[in-house]
Parts: C-alpha cells; structure tokens; sequence
C-alpha cells in the first residue's frame, strides 16, 4: 500500500485584517468594500517559501532526530526565491535530510503541488523510499485588488510511504490545457487575471470535472463515496457548483479556510488535506484537486492507521496561534511595496561570503552544534577546541542537532537603534535544553512577551537580503512557545 | 618569575583634547591637540621618544589602518609607530605597549596615543562594525546599547530586584556622572540632568533609555611613560606610576558554555583579581581612592561596582543608591565624568582615564579635585559583557 504517511502544515502567525485593508483603499477602491470580512494569513518579513516550507515539514517530520528514511524532497511554489539555487536543497539543508536524497523545485501552475505528489507516488512505487512533498506560497499583489485581500501565505507538507500508511493514494486524473486565468512572466511579481466569469465558467467547470472523474476512475470510487472533497478557489461558492456537478455531496465540501487564511495558492490544497486528515476517520474517501493549467485531483482511502499520527502542531493549532494584525502599512512593508526609512544603519552591506556559507551550511542552515564526546559540553557554532575551563579538548566534538530543542532566554533586550524590519529588534542569549547556547534574533514576539526565563523554540527565517546582488541568506531564530500550542510537542530525545 | 610592572614606569606627561562633537577638527587635529598638551606637560621633545603606539578602533571612518596615520600626523622622527586595536579597551592596550617597552629596557621614553573620529558617520551612536564573514550569517546585527542592555535583565533575575528600582538605580549612575561633567570643561557633555529625565528618556534598548548611554565623541588622549629614574632626572617630582596592568580576553566560554549567567563581566573578575595581586591590593574598597570604569551604559557601571570588589555581590543597587561612588561618596566614580559625559572616542578612552587619575594624583584636577587620592583605578572594556577584551590597570603616587 502506497499513500500519505505524514501530514503537517504552517500559517504564519500573522492575520491581517480585511478591514483593515478595505479601510486603507477605500478612497481608491471603494469597490472592495464588500471584502472586509475576516483575515488572511501574512508571512513575516523573515518568511519567504522556503522557510515556510520548512515550518511545515518540521510539523509533519516531528522533533526526532532521525530523518533518514526522506529520500526525496519536492519543493512546489510559485513563489520560489531562487531561480537558480535548488530551493528544495536549502529546506533539505534545513531540516538535516541526507545529502543522498533527490531534490526537486517544482512550479509553473497553481497545482504543482498535486503533480508533485503524484511524482512523490511513482518513486515511492519505484522502490525509492519515502518522498517529502512540500508546498509553499507568499504571493505579491497589486496594492488595492482583489487578490491582496482574497490571498494568504501558509505551507504544508505530507510525506509519502509505503508503511504505516494514514491515507491510501487510490488514483489521479490530471488535464493539461493552455487554459490562461491568469499568468506571471518570469521575473515578475505580480499576476495578472482574466475575467473571473470566464474562468469560472469555461475553465474551472469544464476542465476541473474531467480531471475529478478521471481521479474518481482510477480510484474505483464513484463520486457519492467521497467524504472529503478539497477544491480550493476564491472565486464564492466554486467548489460547491463543482461537486455539484460532479456528483459529490455537499456534505463532503471540506471549509477552504478563506476567511481566516485567504488562498495560499500551490500549497492550499495540500493544507486543507492536512487540515482534514486530523479528524478524517478510517474508510473515509478524500478527494482533493487543484485548478491551473489544466486541472489535477487525487483520490485517497483514509486507513485504521490515521490515529497513529498526530503532526507536532498540525494546521488546528497553527490557525489558533494567529495574531490579527490591522497595519496596513506593516503588510506592505513585509512584502517589499512600501519602502520605510531605513537611516543610515539600513545602508549594511549584506554580502554573503559563499564559501563561508559552504563551511559552515550543516551549522547556518541545520543548526548542527558540536558536542564534545568527552565531556558532553555543546558547541555552537562547533570548534575544533572545545570550551571547557582550563582543559580545551581537541576534536572530539560531534555532530548535535539543536533544531527541535527548546530553550530558555537568559538574556534579552529589544532595541530601536538598528535598522529592522519590525522594530523593536529582539534578540538576546538562550540556553538549549541538554546543553548549548546561542546569543540570537527573536521573531514573531510581542514588545513585553519576553523576559529572562522565557521559553522558545527555534524558527527557520530570513537572517538577511543583499538587495544589492539579490542573495537571501537564512539561520534559526527564537520564538516563544505560546499557550495557544497547548500540547507542546516533545522535544528530540539525547 | 613574573615580577609585575609596579613602580617600574613613570608618567611623564600626559595631555587630553576636548571631547564632542569637534566638527572642527580634523582626526590629525585631535592627535596634535593631545600630542601637544603631553609633550608640554612632560618637557621633551620628539627626538627623545624611542617608540610610539597608537590606539583606534574605527579604521574606515577614521584614518585608515596602520602606524602611520599618527607619524605622518605628529611628524615624528622616523620611530616605530605600531597600531593597537582592541576594541574599546584600545587605548588601554597602547598604555601597556608603551609601559612595557620602558620596561623592558627597549626604549627610555615611550609615547601612547588614541585617537578616535566618530562623528564624520552622519548619524547618532556607533558606527556598523565588520566582523568577518562568519559570524553575520548567524550573529544578529546587534548594537552595543542591546548587548550591554541584556545585563539588566540576567541581573534583575539573578537578584530578584524589581525592574523600577534597578531603572532608578541606574540612573542615578547617570545623574552622578552629569554632575561630574559639569564640572569638567573638556567634557563632552556638561549639562547636569535630574533622575526624572533619566526615567522619562526615550527607550534605546529596553530597559535603557537615553540617558543611560555614554556620548559618542571624537577625541584624543596621549600619555608618555619613562623610568622614575629618567623622570627624576628631567626635573620631575610627586611622580605618579603604574601599579598594575592587567587585560583578560574572552574565550568563547560565556557566549557557549551554560555556566555564565549573563550577570556580571567574567574578565573583569578575573583582571581585577590579577590586578589587586599585582599591585599588591587586598581591601579594595578602603585602598582604591577612585576608579574611571567603563561606563559605556549605566547599567554596566553598576555591575562592575561589583565585578571590582568595591560592592559585594547583588549590593550595586543599595550602593548606587547610597551614593558610595559619589563624587563626595567613599570611592568617587567618573569623577571627570566618564564615558557617559566626558566622552567616548573609543581608541582614546583607556587613555582619557589615566588623564584623570593623573591630574587627580597630582592636584591638578581643577573643581573636582578630590581630596589627597592615593590610587586609582581604571576599567576600560571592550566588546560586550559575553564575549570582550577587559582592562584593569592600577595607578598611584610612587612608592605609596
């Protein structure tokens, strides 16, 4: 049996307010006032979709150490921040997945994630071990259109196995057709759309039915079965006409969290699956497909095996963790369309040198530390010499993930002096469980959320953007564990 | 078997610039300004110095790198000029150069300079330093204000002090040192100010606000440094020499280990001890006439009180507040001022220290003269309290 062996998602934590926005364009666009309602999920300015895609495979992958049954990674986005620069290799580098593994960026089309599955489902048949599929998507946006309000950012990630299998992959329908809603040149920033009525009408409901009742063949399952149907668009009331068409249950409609998330794009689909699978129930049929150059659906049986897993957050918990946020300008801002004064301290030149960043990747991208096997002491970042007092040992520090330990602020302070995207710039020393420290950024926090006792859990994010050679270079930062992450997820084990 | 350095070298003459924002004068300026005042002060002439160092930190906003900025500047005689860098403590390390040299027999008469150009920047606080290639790819971009700032928050928890109290006690540091500036004409800041300004001060890093960081200043401070004997055969007299020169560098263990606990200054322990011994120290608090510290930010002020021996542990707050380092308090702190307000041209700053505990040795020290000083004590430090470069250095009268 093949299918989904793992699930997990990300919102960030930020929901800006349609209000907000409306209000804000209303002497521009007075039109969009109908569009106020609810939130969509904001990435920070540190998120970008590798990091996002990183949060969810760490919420489908779990704290433990051992990762090495991934061989193969597939990274599906529109919004990829490397042409060239294989994204899915920085989030493998992240999540410390052995360097054997194949790696692979796939985009073009809102349902690439879909297609990245299915690829995921042939090297897995093939005998190549488990795949990781991850999705991931910040979108720009014309200030001032629809799409600022009805799109959001957010990520998932489901692995593919073929032990302990949750969800049984049962068949897939695809249709590949020049149809163009919309499209973006290479380079560009922004979408641009066609008329919503004829999208709706001779694209989504012509070519989506066709790939669903190709999915639903496949599979042997007859359209009535499905308990689950995922078909993520903003267009209202779209996925409802849909099913309709097709002969699935209204009951089986599955909630696209667009009032709360907005579209996330390519990861949409694969975030309500993994929104679906905590409560989904064994002999359940999911069915979830994704609009776009044609169209894609997948068909899965849920198996006796669900309730085995739980991700270390999962998609319930990432949504409750969400923090309106009503400055307009601050979205902005974090999406690189309304430049602040940044003063002179803005000037730092950020160059990366690439050869440092090759030395040290397993240390800046994995959060590796060096423990000595000696005395147990633990080194970041890791030295040939190790520090202890008096007696520094030579080599004898190994390999020690620190990634998915939690820790305590020691130290901290919040400044206004140096320029930072989200002012005041927190940072400050803590203290890893089982040993290690790091004096670093904090994200995602509250002016007054921290104080020396404080316990974080790390976050892959943006350190820095050489906007002067268009460099993106990353490292882990602290944020707090909330309360909203009421069961908090074990940390790796020694 | 080491014998120490005290009483083997001598100050000979010294001499200070005006501290501030010297929109006048050029880095070259502020060299012969304090050039000038030392060779005068100590009655010879360039070709009677046998070595110079020279302490600055900011190459790229100041003269560039190397000795001959300040040989080209002073037009001295073709002697060797080395460049010291040691962040903030810098100057302190151009002291150690020079009194060694004399020391050592390599030369008789030795010249220490610092110098530091600040305010050709364009803006407010510190320039961005370049720390390799390394440590930007995972360090924060952190400013000094933040990293001295994190003592407030280990402190108050390790103590248990309520964050108001330790707010009001560090700004009386503050308002003591206003108070010792206003009295001091090459000081950069001269106005006194009152705890309520201190406590409505825009916030820089949390818990400091304005008034709890020292000046960014150009400057400059010399000192030149010989034998007792060679002085005494120049016609000097009440000499003040060197009782101890000690400098205690960090090695990763605070910054990695989890022993640390962020609270206190590890080297600064450790130069104070080394210090004490070599100068033969066993009650600070009743043999320390006065102390310059490196009062960079109050709350650093505060934690070295401690980090000397002059309170115990977890006392700088009643202590402060009881005025012990007053300028009429047991054991007078900043007495010119300091770095919150004579200044803090980095290269300069360990320099500027020794200036006052000279004057002060000697009498010279004009309205803040203190009463009959026998020792004194400096603490230049440079870096941030979990990874830095700590000078302690110990001055008095000659035999006392």
């Amino acid at each position: 049996m093949i299918g989904i062996t793992g699930y997990g998602g990300y919102v960030p934590r930020l929901r800006l307010s349609r209000r907000a926005v409306v209000q804000a364009n209303a002497w521009y666009a007075p039109h969009l006032s109908g569009k106020s309602k609810g939130t969509r999920a904001m990435a920070s300015w540190d998120e970008d979709s590798i990091t996002m895609a990183v949060a969810a495979a760490r919420d489908c992958l779990g704290p433990g150490d051992d990762r090495t049954h991934v061989r193969s990674v597939y990274l599906a986005s529109s919004t990829l921040p490397f042409s060239e620069r294989m994204n899915a290799v920085v989030a493998s580098e992240a999540l410390t997945l052995d360097e054997t593994i194949a790696a692979f960026d796939m985009g073009g089309s809102q349902r690439a994630a879909l297609a990245a599955v299915d690829q995921a489902v042939a090297s897995v048949k093939a005998g190549q071990g488990d795949a990781l599929v991850l999705a991931a998507d910040t979108r720009k946006t014309r200030a001032a259109s629809s799409q600022e309000l009805d799109y959001g950012d957010g990520a998932a990630a489901i692995t593919i196995g073929s032990k302990h299998v949750l969800a049984e992959y049962l068949g897939t329908g695809t249709v590949s057709a020049d149809f163009v809603d919309h499209f973006r040149k290479t380079g560009e920033d922004i979408d641009y759309h066609w008329e919503e009525r004829w999208v709706r009408d001779e694209g989504i409901a012509k070519l989506a039915p066709q790939a669903i009742q190709a999915a639903l063949k496949q599979a042997g399952v007859q359209a009535a079965q499905i308990d689950h149907f995922i078909f993520p668009s903003s267009f209202a009331m779209m996925d409802a006409q849909l099913a309709k068409r097709c002969g699935i249950r209204a009951e089986a409609l599955v909630n696209a969290l667009l009032d709360t998330v907005g579209d996330t794009g390519v990861p949409h689909a694969l975030l309500l699956l993994a929104h679906v699978l905590e409560r989904a129930s064994a002999g359940q049929h999911i069915l979830v497909a994704q609009f776009g150059s044609g169209a894609q659906a997948l068909v899965f049986r849920v198996t006796d095996a669900i309730k085995s897993f739980s991700p270390a957050k999962g998609v319930s918990q990432w949504l409750a963790a969400g923090v309106e946020e009503s400055n307009y300008t601050k979205f902005l801002s974090f999406k690189d369309q309304l430049r602040m004064e940044r003063g002179m301290r803005g000037e730092q030149d950020k160059k990366t040198a690439l050869t440092t960043a090759w030395r040290h990747r397993s240390a800046l991208l994995g959060l590796v530390a060096g423990k000595c096997s000696v005395t147990g002491s633990v080194h970041f970042p890791p030295s040939r010499l190790s520090y202890d007092q008096g007696k520094p040992l030579q080599d004898t520090q190994r390999p020690y993930k620190l990634a998915e330990r939690q820790a305590t602020v020691l130290s901290w302070s919040a400044e206004y002096l140096s320029f930072h995207m989200a002012p005041p710039h927190h940072y400050g020393q803590v203290d890893f469980e089982g040993g290690g420290r790091i004096l670093m950024d904090f994200t995602d926090i509250d002016v007054g959320e921290v104080h020396s006792g404080t316990v974080v859990e790390m976050t892959f994010r943006i350190k820095d953007v050489d906007e002067r050679r268009g460099y993106t270079r990353y490292f882990w930062k602290a944020t707090p564990v909330r309360s909203t992450t009421a069961s908090t997820p074990p940390t790796a084990k020694e | 078997m080491a014998t120490g350095i005290k009483d083997k070298v001598a100050i000979l003459g010294m001499g200070c610039s005006k501290f501030g924002e010297r929109w006048d004068a050029s880095p070259e300026d502020l060299m012969v300004e304090a050039y000038t005042e030392a060779m005068t002060d100590a009655g010879i002439t360039a070709e009677q110095l046998g070595a110079a160092w020279f302490s600055t930190h900011m190459e790229d906003v100041g003269v560039g790198r190397g000795g001959t900025p300040m040989s080209i500047a002073l037009r001295l005689p073709n002697i060797g000029v080395t460049r010291v860098e040691n962040f903030c403590a810098g100057g302190s390390e151009a002291i150690r150069a020079a009194v060694y040299a004399v020391a050592a027999g390599a030369c008789d008469i030795a010249l220490a300079l610092g110098m530091e150009k600040l305010k050709d920047t364009g803006y407010g606080g510190l320039p961005v330093a370049t720390v390799g290639t390394y440590i930007p790819q995972w360090y924060p971009n952190t400013v000094a204000p933040a990293n001295f700032a994190q003592l407030a928050s280990a402190y108050q928890k390790k103590h248990g002090i309520d964050a108001a109290l330790l707010k009001r006690a560090i700004s009386h540091v503050s308002v003591k040192s206003h108070a010792n500036g206003s009295k001091n004409p090459k000081a950069h800041l001269q106005r006194p100010i009152t705890e309520a300004q201190c406590l409505k001060a825009p916030t820089i890093a949390e818990p400091l606000g304005l008034f709890d960081c020292c000046g960014v200043s150009d400057g400059a401070a010399a000192v030149i440094v010989t034998t007792p004997e060679i002085a005494y055969g120049l016609g000097k007299r009440d000499l003040v020499s060197f009782k101890a020169l000690q400098v205690s560098v960090s090695n990763g263990w605070e910054m990695q280990s989890n022993e640390w606990d962020g609270s206190y200054v590890h080297t600064a322990r450790i130069a104070a001890k080394r210090a004490y011994a070599e100068a033969g120290i066993t009650k600070p608090r009743e043999q320390i006439s006065m102390t310059e510290v490196h009062d960079c930010f109050s709350i650093t002020e505060l934690v070295t009180m401690e980090d000397l021996g002059l309170s115990a542990e977890g006392e700088a707050v009643r202590d402060v507040l009881d005025g012990v380092f007053d300028a009429d308090g047991q054991v007078p702190c900043q007495i010119d001022g300091g770095l919150k307000c004579f200044g803090h041209p980095i290269g300069a700053s360990g320099i500027r220290m020794l200036y006052e505990m000279y004057l002060q040795l000697q009498g010279r020290a004009g309205a803040r003269q203190l009463a009959n000083p026998t020792i004194g004590l400096t603490h230049n430090l440079g870096g941030q309290p979990s990874q830095n470069v700590c000078s302690v250095s110990i001055v008095g009268h000659l035999g006392a």
